[in-house]
């Protein structure tokens, strides 16, 4: 059993790995993001959102699903070892 | 882990101190829309004044302050402030998330600000709460 996870782990990893060639290189401005919404984002997301910091518009107007998203693993890991810390234990305190 | 109270030095600079870090931690989220910053970095800052607050006044002050029911209230709330946010959107005709719909003045703007304080929240709670259960562990 344990040389099945072995080999369902060395088979993902390298499916990954393998994925992940096909990534264009950092900064290569050919990239398809590079070329399609980046520039959209710098052109009018001042004058879509009015909000200055570009980061921010990007994080939580154009793409706030993904943030939410982000809010929920934090909020879900947060339930997570709190449950794992009082699993043990009388409730003592409220 | 249960930190005793510090002697008088620490324990004063660190009153005096968390006041101020609590006020960056709110002006990060606060202008997370127009300079660096946001709900993930000011909740963060939040939570850490709470912490050093405990580290030198003892393990107590965090746990009279703060109960575990409350925490877990502003943790849910959090998340619930942004998701709710979108369900207004939702209500006032748009897509999910779409705040330009938001009757002020610049809606996408207070979107924003709406779920950077969304999401302060929770993760200033996730922290503490942590902490504070570590603390008794």
């Amino acid at each position: 059993m344990k040389s099945l996870h072995l080999v369902v782990t060395a088979v993902t990893g390298l499916l990954l790995v393998l994925g992940s060639l096909d990534m264009p290189d950092t900064g290569d401005r050919r990239s398809p993001p590079a070329t399609n919404v980046s520039p959209r984002y710098i052109e009018s997301g001042f004058k879509e959102t009015a909000v200055p910091n570009m980061v921010t518009a990007v994080l939580a107007d154009y793409r706030s699903f993904d943030t939410l998203g982000e809010v929920t693993v934090i909020f879900t890991g947060a339930l997570a070892v709190l449950l794992i810390l009082r699993s043990g234990r009388e409730e003592e305190d409220s | 882990m249960n930190p005793e109270p510090q002697d008088l030095i620490v324990r004063t600079v660190c009153r005096r101190l968390a006041p101020f870090i609590q006020l960056f931690g709110l002006y990060v989220i606060m202008h997370g829309h127009s300079s660096p910053g946001g709900g993930f970095q000011g909740g963060v800052i939040l939570a850490a004044s709470f912490i050093l607050l405990t580290l030198a006044e003892g393990a107590e002050m965090v746990q009279r302050r703060f109960s575990a029911a409350t925490l877990t209230v502003f943790m849910s709330a959090g998340v619930l402030l942004y998701a709710g946010i979108g369900v207004v959107c939702l209500v006032l005709g748009a897509n999910y998330l779409d705040y330009g719909v938001l009757p002020f003045l610049e809606p996408r703007s207070v979107g924003m600000l709406v779920i950077e304080i969304g999401v302060g929240s929770t993760v200033m709670a996730a922290m503490l709460s942590i902490f504070r259960d570590l603390l008794t562990f």
